[in-house]
């Protein structure tokens, strides 16, 4: 069995109770490239961080080139030639190309004579691999492609035969993904090994001989790519779920409340977070927006409620535009008293102030509210009376409206959050995973809330990574990836299957 | 664990009971150094405590350096509040020395008394609160890191006020590098004088009514961290500012205007020192109120209640100290300093040195 680089056998791994790998086995053949897909949350992170040496497996065994091996770190990884490029780049930004790479490995108690060695040595690496990197250039003032290529380089220098990816093309332009695979292609015919971390179907059937597809901690398919294709890999990464049923009426529609027109967001680096977004959502509908996280829903929902600037485009808010309006307060402050309002997908970091009681929580961004306050004073009775009625009306436990926040469980916390914008009487509300880490009873009293909230006539933009939530609240299905709206489906018509393909930037 | 952390124990526990172990500890080292620079630490206590409190000018002095540093204790702990650490207090007391200074200076033939005190504590909240405000808009607008340059700003006023007390603002003719007498219409009434209108004697000491205007500071202080909008926002911004930008805060106004109170409050120190007590500007007298005001407002937990009851320690241990040196000269002014930096080192770097220890006690018994 020599042309297996890497065997995987029954690996299990726990975090307090939650299982992020269950009894996971895969076979990787050496000089292949083989990719490991699913969505988030899927545990593939997790299984390469324990072949790196970061976790140790509760049970199972891994075996390198047959060899049945324990790997206690990342230094007895690297010494049995796996190597990592992490999907956060591990890169001193004021050194040289060159001194990154020996970073770490630097040989000897003078640098000097390392040094020389390792230009020797990294100048027949690019040489070999094509990977056009200059070994005395500034990291920082790398562009994220070339900083990557450094990234490989680095393992690569350590000798690395097997090169593990986290998600490469995360923060690559398609251009630079090309030359990314361009690479890989050549390593793999120098006979190198490669793993693949991604949740792009397309990535996947280009370039990939092997494929393993992981869904909830376990494996559920490991197939080679010639004998699939993107439907399949999907329907295997998304699985069939059993939907949760929400019971609403027809959904009866009115005008537009948002219009979203040629959105883009460019960050400070030049890539494209939002690009080119249009569509709308009415009064009374739930527009569900679906995608593998970091595809830029949670930019969208920054961009909508204020948080983040857009770089060009236009978002029509009942008919007055919102990025021709010229603000004097923080855009945060002024939409909400607009009718904008907003669950934000980071309930614990954004939405709540941990520290603080119950009471003080509930007026976070309704702070100004001219009824709580007495003069120049907070009226603590206001508060603490508004907190109660919360209490009451979303059933908050413990019902102790003087209670720390962070001492709540999550499905209380978001019950905190949802009450306080739903209080606004908002036009529009903007929701980000709104049952991430809730207990099943208060999903279903969540759900049904919002669907009250649809039927009374507001306007509804939900974004989710959960595809039962979005196929089960929306009438409207908006499918993101990269920074754009790859598909739209009505919320009937729409199946995990047709919603994971678009996900994945297949096409239709 | 990390700095300013909320702590595991209940709160009444963690107000009350590590501040006294920590307190404890640190008399305890100080009570081994004592014995080993061959004095008995029980007698040293002794005479601290009653050069403290045990006599009525001691108790005056006492509140006199008490009132100093509430103000600067709570100076820090209004940045503190907003996420920052101040340890400026000490150049922007300094600069709100030079706020009265140069009113006074200006005014005191002319404006009557109310009004000519009016104005110079006006003037020395604005000169602290501009001392103030620069670093807070170097951290705001350019990420200058406010412990570093609020240190800057400290010797940069150092220098600046020396140069000015030197060379423009020294009296005429004199060797020494202080302004003349201050005028009294600018002269804060002292308590005794305060006492003596309602029948009371108490003996002559530098305490005077700024004590009186610390208290207010402190009632005032606690109304507004945690009874109005803006104290809201100040401790939303100082513990979540990703909430506070969710919530449409406007996080770069909420610390600028901080680090002007901060500096405002530093400023009220220097109207105790000089308008209560020299009476005239002088180049050492924030001698260190500012630095104390760090330890104060940590020892303090940044409430108003723990912070005057910390000031008091430090104000009892700088007037029992002196006694002390004076009575025992191998316990010189250095030795004070150095259980000051103890109990600074116990309450203030180490305050939860003890946490781990005495958490099991509390677990239990919930």
């Amino acid at each position: 069995m020599t042309d297996i680089a890497i065997e995987l056998i029954g690996i299990s791994k726990s975090f307090g109770a939650v299982k992020a790998n269950e009894d996971v086995s895969m076979s990787i053949a050496k000089g292949s490239i083989h990719g490991i897909i699913g969505e988030n949350g899927a545990g593939k992170s997790t299984l390469m961080s324990i072949l790196y040496g970061y976790y140790q497996a509760d049970t199972g065994a891994i075996k390198v080139h047959g060899r049945e091996t324990r790997i206690r770190n990342s230094q007895e990884a690297i010494r049995l030639g796996i190597g990592m490029v992490h999907q956060h780049f591990m890169l001193v930004d004021t050194f040289t190309v060159l001194e990154n790479i020996v970073l770490g490995a630097e040989g000897g108690m003078l640098l000097a004579e390392g040094m020389a060695a390792a230009r020797e040595h990294l100048k027949a690496l690019n040489k070999d691999y094509s990977l056009e990197v200059d070994p005395d250039a500034i990291v920082g003032e790398l562009g994220v492609g070339l900083q990557q290529r450094v990234e490989i380089l680095k393992a690569l220098y350590r000798g690395a035969d097997v090169l593990i990816l986290d998600e490469p093309t995360a923060v690559l332009t398609p251009q630079e993904a090309d030359h990314l695979f361009r690479i890989l292609n050549a390593l793999r015919d120098q006979g190198k090994t490669v793993i693949l971390i991604t949740h792009k179907l397309r990535e996947v059937m280009e370039i990939t001989d092997a494929v393993s597809v992981m869904r909830a901690g376990k494996v559920v398919g490991n197939v080679f790519t010639r004998d699939v294709n993107q439907e399949i890999l999907a329907d295997l990464m998304v699985g069939r779920k059993v939907i949760l049923k929400v019971n609403k009426a027809e959904c009866n529609a009115g005008d537009a409340v948002l219009d979203v027109k040629n959105l883009s967001l460019t960050d400070e680096r030049g890539v494209k977070l939002l690009d080119s977004l249009n569509f709308t959502v009415r009064a009374g509908e739930i527009v569900g927006v679906a995608g593998v996280s970091g595809n830029g829903q949670s930019e969208l929902l920054e961009v909508l409620a204020g948080m983040l600037v857009p770089t060009t485009g236009a978002i029509v808010f009942k008919g007055e535009d919102l990025c021709a309006r010229r603000y004097r307060h923080p855009r945060a402050a002024e939409l909400r008293k607009l009718g904008i309002a907003h669950v934000p997908e980071d309930r614990s970091r954004e939405g709540l102030v941990k520290a603080f009681s119950m009471y003080e929580n509930a007026i976070l961004g309704y702070d100004d509210t001219a009824a709580l306050s007495r003069g120049p004073l907070f009226s603590r009775k206001a508060l603490i009376e508004r907190t109660r009625t919360f209490i009451s009306e979303f059933d908050i436990r413990p019902a102790n409206a003087l209670l720390r926040v962070g001492l709540l469980s999550g499905g209380n916390q978001q019950k905190v959050v949802l009450a306080r914008e739903i209080d606004a009487n908002p036009e529009l509300l903007l929701i980000g995973q709104p049952t991430r880490g809730v207990d099943i009873g208060a999903i279903e009293f969540i759900h049904k809330r919002l669907i009250q909230l649809r039927d009374e006539g507001k306007a509804i933009l939900l974004v989710s990574v959960e595809l039962e939530e979005i196929l089960a609240l929306s009438d409207r299905i908006l499918v993101m990836a990269g920074g754009k709206i790859t598909g739209e489906v009505s919320g009937n018509e729409a199946t995990t299957t047709s919603l994971g393909l678009l996900m994945g930037g297949g096409s239709h | 664990m990390k700095f300013g952390q909320p702590s595991t124990l209940p709160r009444w526990a963690q107000l009350t009971v590590l501040p006294a172990l920590n307190l404890m500890a640190a008399l305890l080292v100080t009570a081994l150094v004592t014995w080993l620079i061959g004095e008995n630490p029980l007698e040293c206590l002794e005479i601290l405590v009653k050069g403290a409190v045990g006599y009525g000018e001691g108790i005056g002095y006492t509140l006199f350096y008490t009132t100093s540093f509430v103000f600067t204790g709570l100076a820090v702990a209004t940045a503190f509040h907003a996420g920052m650490f101040n340890i400026g207090a000490e150049g922007q007391a300094y600069l709100g020395g030079l706020g009265v200074t140069l009113v006074v200076l200006a005014f005191d033939t002319v404006l009557p008394a109310p009004l000519m005190v009016t104005l110079a504590i006006l003037a020395s909240m604005l000169f602290g609160a501009a001392w103030a405000f620069i670093p807070g808009w170097l951290q705001a607008r350019r990420g200058s890191h406010i412990v570093v340059t609020t240190m800057m700003f400290n010797f940069i006023a150092s220098s600046l006020m020396l140069y000015l007390i030197g060379h423009l603002l020294i009296e005429p003719g004199s060797q020494n590098p202080t302004t003349r007498e201050f005028g009294a219409s600018s002269w804060v009434s002292s308590m005794q004088a305060i006492a003596a209108s309602v029948g009371l004697d108490i003996p002559a000491t530098p305490l005077n009514a700024s004590f009186i205007l610390a208290i207010v500071a402190s009632v005032l202080f606690y109304i507004v961290v945690w009874h109005t909008r803006w104290g809201f926002q100040l401790r939303t911004v100082g513990v979540n500012d990703k909430a506070a930008r969710y919530a449409g805060i406007n996080v770069t106004l909420v610390i600028l205007l901080a680090m002007c109170v901060s500096g405002a409050l530093s400023g009220l120190a220097a109207v105790n020192e000089l308008l209560g007590s020299t009476h005239r500007m002088n180049v050492a007298f924030t001698n260190g109120i500012g630095f104390v005001g760090v330890a104060v407002a940590l020892m303090g937990r940044n409430h108003p209640v723990g912070i005057f009851l910390s000031a008091l320690l430090f104000g009892a241990l700088t007037q029992g100290g002196l006694d002390l040196s004076f009575e025992k000269p191998v316990i010189t002014r250095e030795m004070i300093i150095f259980i000051q930096g103890l109990i600074i080192l116990f309450c203030g770097a180490l305050e939860n040195l003890f946490e781990p220890f005495i958490a099991p006690l509390f677990k239990r018994r919930k």
